[in-house]
């Protein structure tokens, strides 16, 4: 980048710093965000707010809890929030009752900066923007394998073998951990696996269940081989406590979320043996498969239906300032961002190798969330050995069918 | 003879006693203590996965702040992430719906006890079905009607909510107190020309202190110690201390600070020691009084 | 009392609890008898930063229709009681027509969420609520005995495990006893088990709960038998002791029916508390071994879909399980009430 174009950049800045209103574009409107409660949410709520002056007010509500408010608070006439950060995730039940719009309009507006591959369209019409990227990916230690004389595995199975091999070189008692916390993370491990053998969670076009197969089984027989090779705690391992274990030194491999790359990276909690041999490398395959056994997430921002369409336009324009290149450069290394500008850095090096390994996307299916809370309730027996895997498959299954009756989608 | 044999028992006793209630101060303690200290150091050693006795010697703190105690936890917490916004908004909670709860409480908790209708036992048998909801159901099922009428995120919404969930339990506890206030006090005061209020007021209400400061102190912890209802039902610039602490635990995908909700929590605990210390006397004498005679 | 003037005394507690308490109740109610509509599916292209795939949607507008004709969704009556998630009462019938024998019966009958919730939570309230009396007296009767200097900083300290929020100080537990934790290496070092972990399995978790439940519980059962302690007749203690009663004697015949009313009235907050416990299962994320009513109301509520109707179902058997456990205390306070009126 020449120096002209470096100071035009600067100036513009300042530019933008000063009368902001005028930068972003917008004259009049209330912009009130919701969204989840971490850096890079707060970075780009910090950014929309630069919006605010002249007719423009910008507020935000970042909280952990933001899900279970966010249906309420757009249901509402006027909605109490013009616009919220949200996951493929969490978007299914807002696309499902109607409670955001179609962007297409503000787009052709005002979004000439937008990448195609941000978009998320629903049937033809785009519902949200995509900002930054995340899965779950291996962390390996490779000062320990080199010493148990194995290679950064690519396969499942060669992480069974490794950690195998690591306890039986007396390296280490439990090599391996996951986020595999009876619950949630439970069901996004199983959810990542059956992806990763090639499974489909539904017939096709129906909300029939479709987990208790050979697949399926097969999926929870390498969960099992995995968790063997884990603390017997693993059942109360969240997020939290993998990367405490981590740093502590007291892994080898584990598979965690990108986004906790930068904390595990940096100096703080953890000895220089640890960090200096931790390599973020792509999430691995399984069964013969070809793409990573892991799911791709996105965040991304939807504009609530319930609000007038003065305020849709300022809200979108705003969160537009918030993911804008300046601000993204600014916060480089919060997020895996999908924004251009962005420098990808050795912490988010894990989550780019497996997108780029054609990982599949968490699937964005209105019972999918159901499916999940099944499979994180029913299947910890199995693990524990108490049960067969057929057994917590049937158990998973029933209790899907129970739960999608009362919603709606079976009969 | 046998008063000896008693003395001798006694002493026995005595020493039992003593140890038993020694044992008990420290289990009771054990934890506040560890935590306290653990908050003066960095997280590697707070969790000390590798080693515990690093969290008494400070390994890690020493090598990542240059000393074996650090302030980083409460600096983090009360400065970087202004904790002291969380702890004026849980202040003003409280205090509101402390006192709201006493108000309508008392006077609940006296025409209760001095009706001998039928209605007011179903009422006291109704108060306590409702004290057994789960929190939770109930919260989600305002949401909506307080997103459609604009009254969600706002302090006095959350203290009258509060306040409501509180009533059960104050309306108990006062209700068994009033029962011990004898009958004749407010009666010679209506037959000298009172009406009940004015009963109520010069009679009742000099007498009634210490069972007041007990429930109130129940209704407190209540109040300071609740998650459910602040946390689905105030946004983030009127969010209280608990679900402040919560938040800094950071969720499944993102790293939150561990030992800022350390240095909190030892923070959200200090003024409850201060006022226990000051109330334990009172907390004695109002159940003394007979605030809890079932 | 006349009738008006108790109206007016209890107006403003009334007013507050039926708005917030009463009504939110009859909607709960009403919302457990009704499922969703039949949601219109169909298959679109979905497209985002990975690419496209075909996936079932929500026909919004074909489902918005159903949904103007019908606000509350469809009418079900209690079928959402007896559903698997619930009291499953076609699984239970049909492990009781194939049971091979009675054990094998409560097996299948674990298998199913509810009644694995059940079976902890009774166990949890059954065990939490006597062993809070029991050792709330112990103490009260220990800190009586103490000179008066050390009595206040003892009540302090064993007010402790009450006042602390549960949510968080159960997380602090937790912390502890993992096993490189200080709690955790300790148990490890008196059982002489480097293997010990109190998390894995699911006898030492229930345990680790009730131990907890019992610490928390402890200082609010104490607090209250200590103040009864002050009132205690000290006549009939001399009384007792001129007859040669011995301590224990004093205890079992004075001390011990003089408290019984406490007793009650801690029971009765205790059961109630201890059925509803839920802090502690999250705290020590123990919903693998040891779930309990609340958590599975809890987990309907805090999913990606929120399955309110369901957890108003579960809402529901909790309040009818708590006022089955009250009943008799529930009866004895009836008696009470028609004695004093009398």
């Amino acid at each position: 980048m020449s120096m002209t174009k470096l100071s035009m950049l600067g100036a513009a800045a300042v530019f933008m710093g000063t009368t902001a209103y005028a930068g972003c574009g917008v004259t009049s409107g209330t912009v009130n965000i919701l969204g989840n409660d971490f850096a890079a949410i707060q970075a780009v709520a910090e950014g929309a707010k630069q919006c605010a002056g002249g007719g423009v007010t910008v507020e935000s509500n970042l909280n952990k809890d933001y899900r279970d408010l966010q249906i309420a608070a757009l249901t509402a006439n006027p909605a109490q929030y013009s616009t919220v950060v949200t996951t493929n995730a969490a978007i299914v039940p807002l696309i499902g009752e109607g409670l955001i719009r179609p962007l297409d309009d503000l787009i052709a507006k005002h979004g000439q900066n937008i990448s195609k591959n941000q978009l998320i369209t629903v049937d033809g019409k785009v519902m949200a923007v995509a900002f930054m990227a995340n899965a779950q990916h291996l962390f390996v230690r490779t000062d320990i394998l080199e010493k148990a004389g194995v290679d950064v595995p690519t396969t499942y199975e060669d992480v069974v073998a490794a950690s195998a091999a690591i306890k039986a070189a007396g390296l280490m008692e439990h090599p391996f951990a996951t986020t595999s916390q009876t619950g949630w993370n439970l069901g996004e491990e199983f959810v990542n696996m059956y992806l990763g053998f090639g499974g489909a969670f539904f017939k096709p076009g129906t909300a029939e269940p479709n987990a208790n197969n050979e697949t399926g089984v097969a999926a929870l027989n390498m969960l099992k081989a995995l968790t063997e090779q884990s603390n017997p705690d693993f059942l109360t391992f969240d997020s939290n406590a993998v990367q405490a274990s981590w740093e502590a030194g007291d892994l080898a491999i584990a598979h965690l979320w990108g986004s906790r790359g930068t904390g595990i990276l940096d100096a703080e909690g953890s000895t220089d043996e640890v960090v200096s041999n931790t390599v973020l490398v792509s999430s691995p395959t399984v069964g013969g498969g070809s793409t990573p056994a892991s799911s791709l997430w996105w965040d991304g921002f939807a504009i609530a239906a319930n609000v007038s369409d003065e305020d849709a336009e300022a809200s979108f324009v705003a969160m537009l300032n918030g993911i804008s290149t300046e601000n993204v450069k600014a916060n480089n290394d919060a997020a895996v961002w999908l924004v251009e500008g962005y420098q990808p850095s050795a912490a988010s090096a894990g989550v780019l190798a497996t997108a780029t390994g054609g990982t599949k996307p968490y699937p964005m299916i209105p019972f999918m969330g159901l499916m999940h809370s099944a499979l994180g309730a029913e299947l910890s027996e199995f693990l524990q050995g108490s049960e067969s895997a057929e057994q917590a498959l049937a158990d998973v299954e029933a209790a899907y069918v129970s739960a999608a009756k009362e919603k709606g989608f079976l009969q | 003879m046998s008063s000896t044999i008693a003395n001798r028992s006694s002493r026995s006793l005595i020493v039992i006693s003593s140890a038993f209630v020694l044992l008990w101060v420290i289990v009771a303690s054990f934890p506040f203590l560890w935590t306290l200290w653990g908050s003066f150091k960095v997280q590697g050693d707070f969790f000390s996965k590798a080693d515990w006795t690093q969290a008494l010697t400070g390994t890690r703190t020493l090598i990542e702040t240059g000393g074996t105690f650090t302030g980083k936890g409460y600096e983090g917490a009360w400065v970087q992430e202004e904790f002291w916004r969380a702890a004026i908004n849980t202040f003003i909670i409280v205090f509101f719906t402390v006192v709201i709860s006493l108000t309508f409480g008392t006077l609940g908790g006296y025409a209760l006890a001095r009706s001998g209708h039928n209605y007011s036992f179903w009422l006291l048998m109704i108060a306590l079905v409702f004290r057994a909801m789960p929190h939770i159901t109930l919260v989600s099922g305002y949401l909506l009607p307080f997103f459609e009428w604009n009254l969600w995120g706002h302090i006095p919404t959350a203290i009258i909510v509060l306040v409501a969930i509180n009533q059960p339990f104050t309306l108990w506890m006062l209700h068994s107190f009033f029962l011990n206030i004898p009958k004749d006090l407010d009666e010679s005061a209506k037959v000298d020309g009172c009406n009940q209020f004015q009963a109520f007021r010069h009679v009742i209400i000099p007498v009634m202190w210490p069972g007041v400061i007990t429930t109130g102190l129940f209704s407190f912890l209540l109040a300071y110690n609740d998650f459910s209802v602040t946390s689905m039902l105030l946004s983030e610039e009127n969010r209280t201390m608990v679900p402040a602490i919560y938040g800094f635990l950071g969720s499944t995908q993102e790293e939150g600070n561990v030992m800022f909700a350390v240095a909190s929590v030892v923070s959200a605990t200090a003024p409850l020691f201060v006022l226990v210390m000051f109330f334990q006397r009172q907390i004695v004498s109002g159940l003394t009084a007979g605030a809890v005679k079932g | 009392m006349r009738h008006k003037t108790f109206l007016w005394f209890i107006l403003p507690s009334l007013a507050a609890m039926i708005l917030f308490i009463a009504l939110p109740l009859v909607s709960v109610v009403v919302q457990s008898m009704y499922i969703e509509h039949e949601q219109v599916l169909v298959v679109t292209e979905n497209c985002g930063p990975f690419g496209c795939t075909q996936e079932s949607s929500v026909d919004t507008e074909a489902t918005a229709q159903l949904r103007a004709e019908q606000p509350l969704g469809r009418f079900a009556g209690l079928a959402t009681y007896f559903d698997r998630g619930h009291l499953a009462s076609s699984e239970v019938a049909e492990a009781w027509a194939n049971r091979e024998s009675l054990g094998d019966f409560f097996a299948e009958l674990y298998n199913l969420p509810f009644y694995k919730a059940l079976a902890f939570t009774l166990t949890y309230t059954f065990v939490v609520t006597p062993m809070v009396i029991v050792l709330g007296l112990l103490i009260a009767l220990g800190v009586n005995r103490l000179t008066p200097a050390l009595k206040g900083p003892t009540i302090f300290v064993s007010l402790l495990p009450m006042i602390i929020t549960p949510l968080i100080g159960s997380l602090i537990l937790f912390w502890m006893i993992d096993a490189q934790g200080v709690i955790g290496k300790s148990l490890q070092w008196i059982f002489d088990d480097p293997e010990l972990s109190l998390k894995a399995s699911p006898p030492l978790t229930w345990i680790t709960l009730i131990v907890y439940g019992i610490w928390s519980g402890a200082p609010f059962a104490f607090v209250v038998f200590y103040a009864g302690l002050q009132t205690v007749n000290s006549d009939s203690l001399e009384a007792a002791m001129i007859d040669g009663a011995t301590k224990w004697q004093q205890i079992r015949y004075v001390v011990i029916p003089h408290l019984m009313p406490l007793a009650v009235f801690i029971s009765l907050m205790q059961l109630m508390d201890n059925f509803r416990v839920f802090e502690p299962v999250v705290g020590f994320s123990a919903q693998a071994n040891a779930p309990s009513l609340s958590y599975i109301i809890f987990a309907d509520m805090r999913s990606d879909i929120t399955r309110f109707n369901s957890a108003a179902a579960t809402s529901v058997l909790t309040v009818i399980g708590v006022t089955i456990l009250l009943a008799p205390v529930l009866v004895r306070t009836w008696r009470d009430f028609k004695g004093k009126a009398v």
